[in-house]
């Protein structure tokens, strides 16, 4: 292993970035774009180099480093990555560039180009924070780029979308600084029993009561349940998404959504084992409503942004569900819809942007038979459509499988309730790709152009990760799973203290329905 | 040999790969010649495969590629099981799939998306084999839903028109119905086991308590309703005739239909293990599917139609063959009606081909003379399919009938009736298809049809025309019907029976059929051989039942049921059979060419309209189901969103009393958000913790 400092620089690279496009002459808007991209390209670069020298098969974190900033309150500068995280810091450096280069403002480039740089410090920051503190200042450091984002270089009512979404996800946020100052205070994880911001010491930690710990859990849980956002938290989701321009859109579906997951996993699951058992019924209950009633409400939208918005509060859903399965395949198979949604919803938000660019609309009744004019363009919407409905052999298949089965070992008829999400994923698609590509076309859909090369190459990475992904998940798999089963292991040592019966399948763990935790949960 | 049977499969993905990145380039013929080529290839390795798993010492063999979903316990490997099962059903995919390609290549002469046509079709073949052949569910179910995908692309093949793509969309939304079974199967298949590997559970299937084993079986059956269109899920069928001919021959006739049929047979010591009730369940609900379908067909206008339903009504026989514990019955019937059903098609193809695209019997009629090679193979896999001796469906339908009479009497009855009207509807689109007198607009011949010849441009007038016959009285009579049915409002006028013609705007488009050319002939006649010859692989003589025999290492575990009857029951049997199929095919010539009876009576509306089975699920769906959704959608807006409006609005009330502090900007609130986050930080740091 290089002594490089790769975390930090992932989230310096476009913090540098950031800080250069202000540095150039507000006149020059070629140049804005050249300097943000350059910088995020240097970003993805450095993130897969971070992905080919992970170690596979390790649990714990790599790459750490740490770097004491309020010495008495044990604050640190506190990076590190496993393989929960890994990917999603892949994701976000990928995803970025891509959503740079798709899209381009209409005005004020400047400002557009800073915030969007400034918004991936903010995401890299917050999957590679292993201190409580810095994750939350990172965690809120995508908010205001994002609000800027949506409130100038949006559509329509971009206002009242902007400030909604800011509104919603900082109430949540405001309960999770409380509990993590208490948290940090009550848990006595610093040295000498002190003050501690570090994640692991903390979590190691056993001195917060089960009362509190459950309190603290609710205020970790409403920040991250808006951000997921998990049903009824969502109704920010499709105003923020249908008025965002189009590299918001992206950023926001693929990574910005996971923010919300992977702090339930990691400051949730991760920081009260004993909790997360109690709340599971209620988490899972919320994941299944959400898969199954976002789908419904996504099949009656007019407006496909909206529409892509909703399949994203029932793709969520799915993550939800297999973070709170407790089992090896349920919390691995999350992970992977985290990454998969982000790649495949990613790449329809490009879509709908590069469609906006042709026709100026969402609305879906005034598009028509697409498909005979732009066959490219139709042909890689397939494509993507087929991905996001969870086709087997492409990657979308592979978590929602996952997440299923972890979950029907443990929890047997939300399992069954949630795989009928499925068929309403094939119907609010289908209908909706039927209304805009099927059909013969209308004067108004005629000249509708067809994908450019540029549009094309922007579309590689993200068609051939979909087929990959789901041709051969494994070296994803690999390196997730060991990380999933030392949370796992966590979550089932620190229950076995007050219940020494309960079990949940970790690995190769016999697959075997866990009555231990109906019991715990009926008591 | 063995080691090769990855080639199987590679071969069409690989057509597959090179259509997507050169198929423009390469245009027509060459895409389709590429396409025919790599599934004949894949044959050719199959019949090798085949040589060397009979001189295998082991009756199956295990080709395992990659590890593909390995997650702590549940491991899921790209693997392929070659054993007597799978060996049978890749021989008559890739075999039969080459032939179809080969005739597509003739069907599909001009169309503006020929290469893309043929990346489909290569695409299905692989999906279908990746069904076949892999060696765990997960696998199977790969392919299951390869063949959908695969299904859904090619009945909206012909996209511009609305109802093709709604077809394609139908059917795909339906056939996830069933894949959620198949799921909820496959979960509990792995929690039952821990493994969905088919070699490693299902040997251990006896010793499953009967319950588990009941509901995975009753689960993948639900999968298999699906994508075997049976009862309640059979609706997508018809509908998918929308797609061109070749695709109805190949997918929706040969093979993938099958494929319900197929994970049931494969997974029969389960079946095994279960309730007694649960084969009984199979067997009533493919009985009775295919009677439905079989009523059904006999009152269809449209040639393609009354295949289909054909088809729900011969899956049915299968269906009900698995659940009378016949299996290797069941894989009998799924080859001969591969081959009767796919040269059907396929000849119906050409009938269509040759009439510029026409599909109603109704203006058809004669074509014989016309097209000599179509009709002689037509009337070939006719007599099979209606059990004449010695064609293939003799044979393969009388073993089903059999042993549904060793099971129940009542079975045996039903599947009996259903033969009858099974040769009672196939004589009748024969008859009227390739004889009595020509219907449609002709060139130079005397026998133009005039305004009653064309009712669905004047649907509901008059109907005094030329009808010179019977058959023109039924041609008038027709819209009338549906005129009346759409008054009354059964039928919304958008699902009329009565398709309008394909020249409708254009009364001088008279043309004379033609026969059609080698590529679509040539398939026709090698299918009319499987059709007249199939029987062969299984006669019930001693010495003769190869399929059975060639097939009991499959179905040993799985407590077939052992063939019934011998000797003079045998012999009675099967002559009741013949009697049967041979009696109604010369009622119905009786009926169709030679009685002035009015036959349109035997056209009951409630027949015509699909026992109105599908409007009223499309009633629904478009009705309380969609009203529901829209409700919820209000909730969303309403309650949900309502709420946090509702909310901002009492703050904004509220904060018109202190709008000094605050002055509406988020940046503000932003801000004060932040120091007040500050402020608390620090009163923790100094108070709490005493902190300097």
């Amino acid at each position: 292993m290089s002594t490089f400092p790769i975390l930090p620089a992932l989230v310096l690279v476009p913090l540098v970035g950031a800080l250069a496009v202000l540095c150039v002459p507000r006149g020059r808007t070629e140049l804005h774009r050249m300097v943000a991209i350059v910088f995020s390209g240097i970003t993805a670069a450095l993130a897969i180099w971070l992905l080919i020298s992970f170690e596979a098969g390790e649990a714990g974190f790599q790459f750490v480093v740490s770097k004491t900033w309020v010495q008495d309150l044990d604050i640190k500068f506190y990076f590190g990555v496993d393989g929960i995280s890994l990917f999603l810091v892949v994701l976000t450096g990928i995803l970025f560039p891509l959503a740079m280069l798709a899209a381009k403002p209409e005005h004020d480039e400047k400002g557009y180009w800073f915030w969007l740089a400034l918004l991936e410090v903010g995401c890299m920051g917050a999957f590679l924070a292993l201190d409580l503190l810095l994750f939350f200042l990172f965690f809120e450091l995508t908010l205001v780029p994002l609000y800027f984002l949506i409130g100038r270089w949006g559509h329509g009512r971009r206002v009242y979308a902007a400030t909604k979404f800011f509104l919603f996800t900082m109430l949540g946020s405001a309960f999770m600084l409380v509990a993590i100052v208490v948290l940090a205070i009550l848990a006595k994880a610093g040295p000498d029993g002190g003050v501690s911001f570090d994640l692991l010491r903390v979590a190691a930690s056993d001195s917060i009561a089960r009362t509190t710990g459950r309190w603290l859990f609710i205020g970790f849980a409403a920040a991250f349940m808006v951000k997921t956002p998990v049903f009824p938290f969502h109704t920010w989701l499709p105003d923020a998404h249908t008025e965002a321009p189009t590299a918001g859109s992206v950023i926001l579906a693929g990574i910005l959504l996971k923010l919300g997951t992977y702090g339930l996993l990691r400051y949730g699951l991760f920081l009260f084992p004993e909790a997360t058992v109690w709340l599971a019924p209620v988490m899972l209950t919320l994941g299944v409503v959400g898969i199954i009633y976002a789908a419904i409400v996504a099949a009656m939208q007019r407006n496909l942004k909206r529409l892509v918005a909703y399949t994203s509060v029932a793709h969520m859903g799915f993550a939800i569900l297999g973070l709170f399965a407790l089992s090896t395949q349920g919390v691995t198979g999350s992970v992977v819809v985290m990454i998969n949604h982000g790649i495949s919803t990613g790449a329809l938000f490009i879509l709908l942007g590069y469609l906006y660019e042709r026709r100026h609309t969402f609305e879906i009744r005034r598009l028509r038979g697409l498909q005979s004019v732009a066959p490219w363009f139709a042909g890689v919407f397939t494509l993507v459509m087929f991905s996001s409905i969870g086709v087997p052999g492409l990657n979308g298949f592979v978590g929602e499988f996952l997440v299923l089965v972890g979950t029907f070992v443990t929890r047997r008829w939300w399992a069954v309730v949630a795989a009928s999400g499925v068929i309403f994923a094939a119907l609010y698609l289908l209908w909706a790709y039927q209304r805009v590509f099927h059909g013969a076309v209308d004067d108004e859909n005629r000249a509708f152009p067809e994908l450019r090369m540029s549009e094309k190459l922007v579309m590689v990475p993200l068609i051939v990760l979909i087929v990959f992904l789901g041709v051969y998940p494994k070296p994803v798999l690999e390196r997730i799973e060991p990380s999933i089963n030392s949370v796992l292991e966590h979550v089932r040592e620190v229950n076995r203290k007050s219940n020494p019966d309960f079990d949940i399948p970790i690995g190769t763990d016999a697959p075997t329905a866990v009555s231990s935790i109906e019991e715990e949960v009926g008591s | 040999m063995l080691n090769l049977i990855w080639l199987v499969p590679a071969l069409p993905l690989f057509g597959a790969v090179l259509l997507v990145l050169f198929g423009r380039r390469l245009r027509e013929p060459m895409a389709g010649w590429l396409a025919t080529v790599m599934v004949a290839g894949s044959f050719v390795v199959a019949v090798g495969a085949f040589f060397a798993l009979r001189s295998h010492e082991e009756h199956s063999f295990t080709k395992i590629l990659f590890s593909w979903i390995p997650v702590g316990s549940f491991k899921v490997d790209v693997g392929f099981l070659v054993d007597p099962l799978s060996m049978t059903m890749v021989l008559f995919v890739t075999g039969i799939g080459a032939l179809i390609h080969l005739y597509s290549i003739g069907y599909m002469h001009g169309d503006k998306d020929f290469p893309k046509f043929f990346l489909y079709l290569n695409l299905f073949v692989f999906s279908m084999l990746v069904l076949v052949l892999g060696n765990n569910l997960l696998l199977t179910f790969v392919g299951w839903e390869g063949v959908g995908t695969c299904s859904y692309l090619l009945i909206s093949f012909w996209f511009e028109k609305d109802e093709n793509a709604s077809a394609g969309k139908k059917a795909f939304i339906t056939n996830r119905v069933g894949d959620w079974g198949f799921m909820i199967g496959i979960f509990v298949t792995f929690f039952a086991f821990g493994t969905i590997t088919y070699a490693e559970f299902l040997p251990a299937a006896p010793a499953l308590a009967a319950s588990t084993a009941s509901f995975i079986v009753l689960m993948l059956f639900v999968g298999a309703t699906g994508k075997s269109a049976q009862l309640p899920l059979f609706i997508w069928l018809p509908d998918a005739m929308a797609g061109p001919t070749p695709v109805s021959a190949l997918i929706h006739a040969a093979t993938m239909v099958t494929a319900g049929v197929y994970v049931l047979c494969r997974v029969n010591p389960v079946i095994a293990a279960s309730y007694d009730w649960v084969p009984t369940v199979i067997a009533w609900v493919g009985v009775l599917t295919a009677l439905g379908a079989a009523l059904i067909a006999t009152s269809q206008m449209d040639i393609k139609k009354v295949l289909a339903y054909s088809t729900i009504s011969q899956l049915g026989y299968m269906v009900l063959a698995v659940g009378v514990g016949a299996y290797w019955v069941a894989i009998f019937h799924m080859v001969t009606h591969a081959f009767f059903k796919a040269c059907l098609f396929l000849g119906s193809g050409s009938v269509i081909h040759g009439m510029h695209g026409e599909q109603d019997m109704r203006r058809m009629g004669g074509l014989r003379k016309f097209m000599p090679i179509t009709s002689a193979t037509f009337i070939v896999s006719t007599l099979a399919i209606s059990g004449v001796p010695p064609f293939a469906g003799f044979w393969s339908k009388d073993e089903i009938t059999g042993f549904a009479l060793k099971s129940s009497p009542v079975l045996y009855a039903l599947a009996t009736l259903t033969a009858a009207l099974t040769a009672y509807y196939m004589g009748r689109v024969t008859i009227r298809t390739f004889f009595g007198k020509p219907k449609w607009p002709a060139l130079n011949s005397g026998v133009v049809v005039g305004a009653a010849g064309r009712p669905g441009v004047n649907v509901g007038d008059s109907v005094e025309g030329t009808g010179d016959n019977a058959v023109d009285s039924d041609v008038a009579a027709e819209p009338d019907d549906v005129a009346a049915l759409i008054a009354a409002g059964v039928m919304d006028a958008d699902v009329q029976a009565f398709p309008e013609p394909v020249h409708a705007d254009d009364l001088s488009a008279a043309y004379e059929p033609h026969e059609s050319p080698w590529t679509m002939t040539v398939p026709l006649i090698l299918l009319a051989v499987g059709a007249a010859l199939g029987g062969l692989l299984a006669l019930p003589i001693g010495g003769w039942q190869f399929l059975e025999h060639w097939l009991e290492p499959v179905f040993e575990h799985g407590n077939p049921t052992p063939t019934p009857y011998h000797g003079g029951t045998l012999i009675g049997l099967l002559a009741t059979g013949a009697l049967i199929a041979m009696v109604v095919l010369g009622a119905s010539w009786a009926l169709w060419v030679r009685s002035r009876i009015d036959v349109h009576r035997f056209e009951p509306a409630a027949f015509v309209r699909g026992l109105y089975y599908d409007l009223a699920v499309t009633r629904f769906m478009g009705g309380p189901g969609r009203q529901g959704a829209e409700l919820l959608t209000t909730f969303d807006k309403a309650a949900i969103d309502g709420a946090v409006d509702g909310v901002g609005q009492a703050t904004r009330w509220s904060a018109a009393r202190v709008r000094y502090v605050q002055g509406g900007y988020v940046r503000a609130y932003a801000l004060m958000l932040s120091i007040g986050a500050v402020v608390m930080v620090a009163y923790v740091l100094t108070t709490v913790m005493g902190w300097r």
